[in-house]
């Protein structure tokens, strides 16, 4: 019951511990702590999604989650998945159809995109922008990111 | 925006989580599923001096079908009771009502409990919660549970029947009968509701997002099943006295409630 605390945690894949202060957001933690400065913050109340990475397998806030609650989660960054090559498809298809302009957003749309993809289901353009309901982009008006999700899951599952 | 500091905790069993809170007393807070709270602290509308988080303490996650009640853990998250089989067939009306709270992302870490004890008047859970006549358990300093009907239970905007020591265990869900619905309009999809209606075919018509907290009308309930959707509309018109808010007058959240009502009364039946 102290100010600072000792997590260890699996991140995009390795072992990591380390000392944080309790108040930290899992965010700052990854950004400040562990230098992977992919995750964005942003409006820091939950609201826009630019935080958003992979915990236990679903996508979730970074800024309203504390450091200590990554403690023996398995946590994977917009760094991993790219890293993993997971993600390289969709990746492609953003870059392919120009799902970005300021690219603030990307990384929390890229992760929630991914989740969709990795549930495998067929999903029409409402469901995408359904699932994508809580990231935020104020540049492309969301269509090419749409485009791009689409194209993606249709190719995955023509191949599967 | 970073919260003020505080001291955190994570009790691994009930008994150490109390000591906790009765040591600390009232600037202690649950952590739940945090997606309140952590909002909250971030911009200093919350600032508890020690943070005791439940997540570790299996006896406040799951769902069971005990008899005709189905318990619902009060750390089970939102995403969790949305796609839980048991959830599906004896209490519908919350696996209908979990696609409406706020975002994917949100529900893979909100949980119900959070959301019944902080009582947010246009929050889904409670409305749910009062259509289905449940009951709310509470755990006190003194080691006893108590019972607490849903309709007791919500008091006010943010404000519950819950003492200030007191953790909310579980919800206890009486199983459903006949169709259900739930349906909310809202400026943009995941936002709290303007007007919101959980609604049963017995028939049990909650509505949030228009008062303190969420409502039921007995009498326009009663007109619901003697007289029909019209008659029943007329009478929401001149019982429900709506709050405004920041974007809607009280006379388009009326308007809104009847629409929202005849909307639901077709899906259930009535």
């Amino acid at each position: 019951m102290n100010d600072e605390i000792i997590i260890a945690f699996t991140l995009n894949g390795a072992q990591a511990r380390r000392r944080v202060p309790v108040r930290l957001h899992a965010v700052d933690a990854l950004r400040e702590v562990f230098g992977l400065t992919g995750t964005r913050v942003a409006c820091e109340h939950g609201s826009c999604g630019a935080c958003t990475i992979r915990v236990d397998g679903a996508a979730v806030r970074g800024c309203l989650l504390l450091a200590p609650q990554l403690d023996g989660a398995d946590v994977w960054t917009i760094e991993g998945l790219h890293a993993s090559g997971e993600i390289a498809d969709l990746q492609a298809a953003f870059h392919a159809r120009n799902a970005m302009q300021c690219g603030y957003c990307t990384a929390g749309m890229l992760i929630t995109s991914a989740e969709l993809l990795q549930a495998g289901q067929p999903a029409t353009r409402a469901e995408i922008r359904e699932h994508l309901s809580g990231n935020y982009c104020r540049c492309t008006g969301y269509q090419s990111i749409v485009d791009a999700v689409e194209e993606t899951l249709a190719a995955r599952r023509a191949a599967a | 925006m970073k919260s003020a500091a505080f001291r955190y905790a994570r009790p691994e069993n009930l008994a150490e989580a109390m000591i906790l809170k009765r040591v600390e007393g009232e600037d202690a807070r649950w952590l739940a599923g945090g997606q309140s709270l952590v909002p909250m602290m971030n911009l200093r509308m919350a600032s508890p001096s020690l943070v005791i988080d439940l997540s570790r303490i299996r006896a406040l996650t799951g769902i069971s079908l005990q008899g005709e009640t189905l318990r619902i853990g009060a750390m089970t998250r939102h995403a969790a009771v949305g796609a839980d089989p048991m959830v599906a067939r004896h209490a519908p009306l919350l696996a209908q009502a979990a696609p409406w709270i706020a975002h994917p992302a949100i529900r893979a870490r909100g949980t119900i409990g959070g959301s019944l004890a902080l009582a947010d008047p246009a929050a889904e859970w409670p409305a749910c919660c009062l259509a289905l006549d449940a009951t709310l358990v509470a755990l006190g300093m003194d080691g006893a549970e108590r019972h607490i009907a849903a309709a007791d239970f919500f008091q006010g905007i943010y404000a519950t029947a819950l003492l200030p020591d007191e953790l909310l265990l579980r919800v206890e869900i009486p199983v459903q009968r006949g169709r259900s619905a739930l349906r909310e309009l809202a400026r943009r999809h995941g936002d709290y509701a303007t007007v919101g209606l959980a609604a049963t075919s017995a028939p049990a018509l909650a509505f949030f997002g228009v008062a303190d907290r969420p409502l039921r009308f007995a009498g326009v309930e009663a007109a619901l099943a003697d007289q029909g959707v019209d008659a029943a509309v007329a009478l929401l018109r001149t019982t429900l006295e709506p709050i405004a808010d920041l974007c809607h007058a009280a006379a388009t959240k009326s308007h809104l409630a009847g629409v929202l009502l005849r909307r639901v009364a077709q899906e259930i039946g009535a």
